[in-house]
């Protein structure tokens, strides 16, 4: 009998299985797996949005 | 009635003392406040990798403490561990944000060359501390990392001395040799962006002008 414990754990980690074989795309010469390739979109989403976002003011500036 | 007089600054302590105060007075050390130009979620990468780095160190030290196979028999040691790891994801992550405005802003103007290099001598020393903390791991990630590396650590010529499958010499280098090498160099990164001032926009003019000797405005 499967717990209401272990429904939860799996629930959880089904998104990014972890223990599974890489997965990766192939462009030309280059090989990137989709984990890093996440991770640099993500990146460049913080970057842009630093950039872009107003930052809140209240403190006294030079 | 008399005042007191200054104390003589005798002695080669004195003449540190001096410069030191000089170079970096407690105002320009710890600043209160900040140019206006700095009002910008980009300007904060920085400080993101200070904190990230303090909680790679506070988790790599308690890792230190207990062994490098604590994280294999505890629950705490498991914790603590995956704590290192994600921080060091952190501190990569906000490290190269930070080295990417940099490098737009073109850091290194108004004499801020060391300030840069000492920046990239820190990233890549702590992309050499990384791969050497995969090494230490003690499972069988860490023993395939080693075996495909060390092919090409001899072809580059240093496998002789850089030994990728001496599991003692790599743990050396991961927990004494290579964090106190970020350590002073992010010492003195820190330092001298306080000497140097945080680096204005490059159609901004530099707040710190007025700290510049006579003579070597051209330079700024």
């Amino acid at each position: 009998m499967v717990g209401s414990g272990y429904e939860f754990t799996r629930t959880l980690a089904a998104p990014i299985d972890l223990d599974g074989t890489g997965r990766y795309v192939h462009w030309g010469v280059v090989q990137i797996s989709v984990a890093n390739l996440v991770v640099i979109a993500l990146m460049v989403l913080v970057f842009v949005l630093a950039v872009l976002l107003p930052f809140p003011r209240g403190r006294k500036r030079r | 009635m008399s005042s007191a007089a200054p104390a003589p600054e005798h002695g080669w302590t004195g003449w540190l003392r001096r410069r030191v105060v000089a170079a970096l007075p407690p105002e320009k050390l710890l600043p209160d406040s900040q140019p206006a130009y700095m009002s910008s979620w980009v300007y904060l990468f920085g400080v993101a990798t200070v904190s990230s780095l303090a909680v790679v160190l506070v988790s790599g030290g308690l890792l230190a403490l207990k062994g490098p196979a604590w994280w294999h028999v505890s629950a705490v040691g498991k914790y603590v561990n995956s704590l290192h790891l994600w921080s060091v994801e952190l501190f990569m992550f906000v490290l190269v944000l930070h080295l990417w405005a940099k490098f737009f802003m073109a850091a290194w103007r108004g004499r801020r060359v060391l300030t840069w290099m000492t920046g990239a001598v820190a990233f890549l020393t702590s992309i050499g501390t990384a791969f050497s903390g995969y090494l230490v791991q003690q499972n069988f990630d860490s023993q395939w990392i080693a075996d495909q590396a060390k092919d090409g650590m001899n072809a580059v010529g240093i496998g002789a001395f850089w030994n990728v499958l001496d599991f003692g010499q790599m743990l050396t280098w991961h927990i004494v040799l290579f964090p106190a090498v970020i350590c002073l160099l992010s010492a003195w990164h820190v330092l001298l962006v306080r000497l140097r001032g945080i680096v204005p926009p490059i159609d901004a003019p530099a707040p710190d002008t007025h700290l510049i000797p006579p003579g070597q405005e051209e330079r700024a």
